[in-house]
């Protein structure tokens, strides 16, 4: 009897968790144990697929591979600091300089330019910032410029569009840790002579550090994940390490490479975070919050 | 009470997941940008009362597709006619076409021959041709009017107004330029990569003089109509679309050849409506349809008989851009052997990894 009752009480529980399980292990565990195999399978020269790490040697064994990761890496770190430097002032400025009743309203502007698809949003840019585009025509006009500039399919712009596309991910756990912290202590700190830079540095970046970490975390994956904006905006110089798995399955058909490549991004990306938050004495379970 | 209602529910989903399929015969068409216009389309609806469902694709996209699910999700493909045996041979997502269902009176004889040799496999064939075009320059000649063959494209002449596809044909077009035959190294891997790295090291040198690599069509069209690009790389079509709206800009077959393909029709291994499939085939290649879809999309068919239904303008573009020689020396993609595409795919990254 006593078993039924716990059977009943438990039903709920795995209803509500039914399409929660599923999803996960039929959408993300399963296709990733089927890479991971397919990541240690070879073409020998007989045309056989045998088991092999040959895979991911040549990730180290060909400089293409690791300079071009080594290259993704380094710009969404770059990316991410920029992020943060631009998005800490903006969440200041909600949070406790900005009349309350506007503080909804800004987060909604914030918000906005996310309602419609990155795609979308990379051709706005795109427009904005060609040869013949918007920008270029405004600056020949008010005579600033003699010539149009190409502003597009550079380093510079690839950067603008990774750190436009990426602002909101940083500004939302920052305006929820910003909001924790105390005025009074930044109003003490004035009265007793502080510079603002010894604020910021001492008081607000210390408490804020559990929405940096975060928001950091969620950045640097989302510009070293990304595929769309280093492509279109970054043009012929911006090899990104995603374009190099996507042409791993696409162009070459070699599944078992790209596949590799896809394993070492995570592993290596997690290992980048896994240090920033060593650097800078952080605990996961604490950022996740 | 609770499982009562819960397979209720259960069983709702599954009726409305039934339904859905029962009602409508559908044609899910993977192909390229263009091959289906809506016209087309609402009239082959109309015709038959099958829904077409197109998704838009590329050759290496399409196969990836495919493999991905063993030849299921789609009833017929458009792959080019070169990239049809050697994947079928090592991923088996095609099924071999029926051509007594094909009204073969509708097609051009010699290209229905040519790509049934070139689509064989252990003595099946796989396609049926639908589209052929090539690729060769689109110019300004107003800016570059010297520009006749590929070669222009690394021309220091035309910095920063060069643009063409980070994809094989350019390749293959420049060892063209260079007096190789690339088709002819086909079957010898080592040959075919050292002509390929040594293209490759040009194209890196000439790295500086490119615009960017496009990848979207209309993308460089409008690079060209803006006067951005005044010399690329790119299919006859799109030179003969801009031709219409500013005659300084035109499609010119290179004095090396234009490269030649044909895209086909194939119908995957786990189609679900092969009928539709075979009825699409024998619509699209009607002359007076063929003809709508050649008048739009200024592409060439291999429909029989279409000719007649071309515009004027249409016919035109091809004898401006042809002459009888350029015509002759015209360089049809032979069918590609496997692994030729990872050489090729390495190569490319490292040129668009090259600072």
């Amino acid at each position: 009897m006593k078993t039924l009752a716990e059977a009943k009480s438990k039903l709920p529980l795995f209803i509500f968790l039914t399409p929660i399980l599923l999803w996960l292990i039929l959408l993300i565990v399963l296709p990733h144990l089927d890479l991971l195999r397919m990541s240690f399978r070879i073409e020998n020269d007989y045309g056989d697929m045998v088991w092999s790490v040959n895979n991911y040697l040549e990730f180290f064994r060909e400089p293409i591979y690791w300079l071009t990761f080594t290259r993704t890496a380094l710009y969404a770190i770059i990316v991410t600091f920029l992020t943060l430097c631009i998005s800490l002032p903006v969440a200041f400025y909600i949070t406790k300089v900005a009349p309350p009743k506007f503080k909804g309203f800004l987060s909604l502007l914030l918000l906005m330019p996310f309602w419609v698809s990155e795609l979308v949003r990379i051709y706005g840019w795109m427009i904005l910032l060609r040869e013949s585009g918007v920008v270029n025509h405004f600056l020949l006009r008010w005579g600033v410029l003699r010539q149009p500039v190409e502003m597009l399919y550079n380093d510079v712009a690839m950067t603008m569009g990774l750190v436009y596309t990426s602002m909101l991910f940083m500004v939302v756990p920052l305006l929820s840790v910003l909001d924790s912290l105390d005025d009074s202590l930044i109003e003490a700190a004035f009265d007793l002579g502080s510079s603002m830079i010894t604020i910021v540095w001492k008081i607000i970046i210390p408490h804020a550090m559990p929405g940096i970490a975060s928001g950091s975390i969620v950045v640097f994956m989302l510009s070293l994940g990304n595929y769309l904006t280093p492509n279109l905006m970054g043009g012929k110089n911006s090899l990104w390490f995603t374009e190099q798995i996507y042409n791993q399955f696409i162009a070459s058909f070699n599944w078992n490479q790209g596949s590799a490549f896809g394993f070492l991004l995570l592993i290596i990306s997690s290992l980048i975070i896994f240090v920033g938050l060593k650097l800078t004495k952080q605990k996961l379970s604490g950022v996740i919050q | 009470m609770k499982e009562k209602v819960l397979s209720l529910m259960v069983a709702g989903v599954f009726m409305l997941g039934l339904g859905s399929g029962v009602h409508a015969e559908t044609l899910e068409l993977l192909t390229w940008k263009g091959y289906a216009p809506k016209s087309l389309v609402e009239k082959f609806e109309k015709e038959t009362g099958i829904t077409v469902k197109t998704t838009f694709s590329n050759n290496e996209e399409m196969i990836a597709k495919l493999r991905a699910t063993r030849g299921a999700g789609f009833d017929l493909a458009q792959p080019s006619q070169d990239r049809i045996s050697s994947v079928q041979e090592k991923f088996n997502i095609y099924q071999p076409i029926d051509y007594t269902k094909i009204d073969a009176t509708l097609i051009v004889p010699s290209m229905l021959e040519a790509v049934k040799k070139n689509t064989m496999v252990d003595g099946k064939s796989y396609g049926v041709p639908h589209v052929y075009g090539t690729s060769g320059l689109i110019v300004n000649k107003k800016v570059a009017p010297d520009a006749a063959d590929y070669a222009a494209l690394l021309d220091p002449k035309y910095e920063g107004r060069v643009s063409y596809r980070l994809k094989r044909p350019t390749l293959i077009a420049m060892a063209f330029a260079e007096g190789k035959d690339p088709f002819a190294l086909y079957n010898d891997a080592e040959a075919y990569t050292a002509l390929m790295e040594s293209i490759g090291q040009k194209l890196i040198d000439a790295k500086g003089l490119v615009k960017t690599y496009w990848t979207n069509g209309d993308a460089l069209l409008q690079s060209m109509r803006s006067g951005e690009v005044n010399v690329a790389m790119a299919w006859d079509n799109g030179g003969w679309k801009l031709n219409a709206e500013n005659p300084d800009i035109d499609f010119i077959a290179p004095k090396s050849g234009a490269l030649g393909w044909i895209d086909t029709f194939a119908i995957p291994a786990k189609a679900k409506n092969v009928d539709a499939a075979y009825k699409w085939i024998n619509f699209m290649m009607q002359p007076e349809n063929a003809a709508v879809f050649t008048n739009a999309e200024k592409y060439g068919t291999a429909s029989a008989g279409a000719i007649e239904f071309y515009d004027e303008a249409v016919k035109a573009n091809f004898q401006r851009s042809f002459s009888q020689a350029d015509v002759d020396n015209i360089k049809w993609y032979p069918p590609v052997p496997a692994k030729l595409e990872a050489i090729e795919g390495k190569i490319l990254d490292k040129v668009k990894a090259a600072q």
